[in-house]
């Protein structure tokens, strides 16, 4: 029988809703950081929405930004600590929302930070409002017949606004089945190695259930991200060793 | 020691870098570009750090995350830019974390324009950003004090955990004057609450202190109160005996100081009281002026009277409180004289 072996990072259980993935996400976040050695020289930079409250339960050096702001934030950082690991959580709406230019800047600069966003279609902690990345006929709070790409524009896919960016990583990953969680574990890990080892700027996107806000049930949640999210977010590695490739 | 000839924003840059300041993230604005420009190549000179941010919301955050890393960190804008740091602003001071900021201001409010004024006093003194913060507000009125006053500004955001600030204006910052530059101060990163990785010890939470302190209300008026209560800054002139009261800070003031020489020179007892902190407003000066003093004379470059409002709280209205603006223009001695002068014949 396999011993079931929880990161020391993870302080306390999570607060997430029921079947969200925010609490996949995390643990592989610390079994990453743990396994590389660094638990004790990360610094966190998240925001608000459903990523703070990660503060709590994930015990490694945080800064709590204003919304949208914490590459700026996580880049002051690491310009006067190149030693510590520094690395943005963030979620769509406050990365790719009111943070797409500090997220994007960050990325221009070839920051030699790593930002993990969570791409759940939604904002999630303010009760369901359309996010940049909602898919065209989603139904939210503020789309309730359904979004109508015509009048607030395409699912912004922030991959490709960065994969032609001169930066030392870029992959997307999902939560949606074990062989999805075991190559998110590996997307990060090359993400964190890229910074480490002063790569340049790093950026895992993570496709993410939110069956409360999605109105859907944790299976539905999963199959709609296998059968419908990832035709428009398509998964894998986009850049690598400052190299673009194929996904 | 020597004194050299520099830009006031020059001199306010070097004073900065030899306070210890090694961050520094901003963006180009009229009249403060020469901070921005002189640290681009002169922090990594002393191995800190100049960031050109994208925008001043970018720029303050990098400063967040500087100073909660334990450097001593800053920006500096002016009118339309400053405006847009005030969101970090109060999430520096509602995380008591250090860090100063400069507000080089110019005239008027949207675009306004890129001459010097005072317009920005109640942005910098009633708080500025959201919810229940203050700052030091310390208004230099030279060359040599834009150099004293950025490394006051540093100590006393290191003394309170609480960011501070330099109101300057358009002639301070653009004039070359003779100074004198102090040696350099090396500052230790390493305070306990400065984020770097837990480093084997418990871990840190950088946001607003008020989820961690108990009885926060009362907590944090007092922190406020001590600063109102011990760091008044003033300078008083001829202000025993005077029968009108001139005040004015920064530019205003040089021209107040010759306005009471050229007045006492014919006779007419003007005093000056320069604010050099406008928050807290230096109200113990008051206590040390003329009991029989007959009026004050608020002089303000800008177009709404502002620090009047302080001056009628200060002196109790036991005198009435008039205002000479300005606008844009720096008005001479003489018309300040003119007006002391009408304005005591209506008291008679």
């Amino acid at each position: 029988m396999s011993e079931k072996r929880i990161p020391k990072l993870l302080v306390e259980p999570n607060k997430f809703c029921p079947g969200c993935g925010h609490g996949i996400i995390n643990r592989v976040v610390a079994e990453v950081l743990e396994e590389m050695g660094l638990a004790e020289q990360t610094v966190g930079s998240l925001a608000v929405g459903c990523a703070c409250l990660m503060m709590d339960t994930f015990g490694a050096d945080w800064i709590q930004a204003p919304h949208g702001r914490a590459a700026a934030v996580a880049v002051g950082v690491k310009r006067v600590r190149p030693e510590c690991c520094v690395f943005t959580y963030q979620g769509d709406g406050d990365s790719m929302a009111i943070g797409f230019s500090e997220t994007m800047y960050a990325a221009i600069r070839n920051e030699n930070i790593t930002a993990i966003l969570v791409n759940n279609g939604i904002f999630g902690m303010t009760g369901g409002q359309m996010a940049p990345t909602s898919l065209p006929g989603q139904r939210t709070t503020t789309s309730p017949k359904g979004r109508d790409a015509e009048l607030t524009g395409q699912p912004l896919n922030m991959v490709n606004q960065m994969k032609q960016l001169p930066i030392g990583y870029l992959a997307r990953g999902a939560v949606s089945s074990a062989k999805d969680i075991n190559k998110l574990k590996k997307y990060i890990k090359s993400a964190i190695e890229t910074q480490m080892n002063g790569g340049g700027y790093s950026m895992v996107e993570v496709l993410s259930p939110c069956p409360t806000n999605w109105k859907m049930n944790m299976e539905t949640s999963i199959s709609h991200i296998e059968n419908t999210v990832k035709d428009i977010f398509p998964v894998g590695e986009f850049v690598k060793n400052g190299e673009r490739i194929d996904a | 020691m020597s004194r050299k000839l520099m830009k006031g924003n020059d001199a306010l840059a070097e004073a900065a870098v030899r306070a210890g300041c090694r961050f520094f993230g901003g963006y180009p604005i009229t009249p403060q570009s020469e901070i921005l420009e002189y640290l681009s190549w002169r922090l990594p000179e002393v191995d800190g750090t100049f960031v050109q941010a994208e925008s001043e919301l970018s720029g303050v955050n990098m400063v967040y995350g500087a100073a909660a890393a334990g450097f001593r960190a800053m920006t500096s804008s002016s009118g339309p830019g400053y405006s847009l740091l005030q969101e970090g602003i109060s999430y520096i001071a509602s995380a008591e974390l250090p860090a100063v900021f400069v507000n080089v201001q110019r005239y008027g409010s949207g675009l306004g324009d890129i001459f010097q004024a005072q317009s920005d006093y109640w942005q910098a003194t009633r708080g500025g950003g959201h919810g229940d913060y203050r700052m030091l507000v310390f208004a230099p009125a030279s060359a040599q004090e834009s150099v004293d006053l950025i490394a006051l500004a540093f100590d006393k955001a290191d003394e309170y955990r609480n960011p501070t600030m330099i109101l300057s204006d358009a002639s301070i910052a653009q004039m070359m004057e003779p100074v004198a530059l102090p040696e350099m101060h090396e500052h230790d990163p390493n305070a306990d609450w400065a984020v770097r990785g837990k480093q084997g010890g418990e871990f840190k939470r950088v946001t607003s202190t008020m989820y961690y302190i108990d009885d926060f209300d009362t907590y944090i008026k007092n922190k406020y109160d001590t600063m109102a209560e011990n760091e008044q800054r003033w300078e008083s002139v001829q202000v025993e005996d005077a029968d009108l009261i001139l005040v004015a800070y920064g530019i205003s003031s040089r021209i107040c100081k010759e306005a009471v020489e050229s007045a006492r020179s014919q006779g007419i007892k003007l005093g000056l009281l320069r604010p050099i902190t406008l928050w807290p407003f230096p109200v113990k000066a008051f206590a040390e002026i003329n009991p029989e003093v007959k009026a004050f004379l608020s002089v303000e470059l800008s177009s709404l009277p502002k620090m009047e409002e302080d001056v009628k709280l200060a002196c109790g209205m036991k005198a009435p409180v008039e205002t000479f603006l300005g606008g844009a223009n720096i008005p001479e001695s003489s018309a300040i004289v003119e007006r002391a002068v009408s304005i005591l014949k209506e008291q008679r």
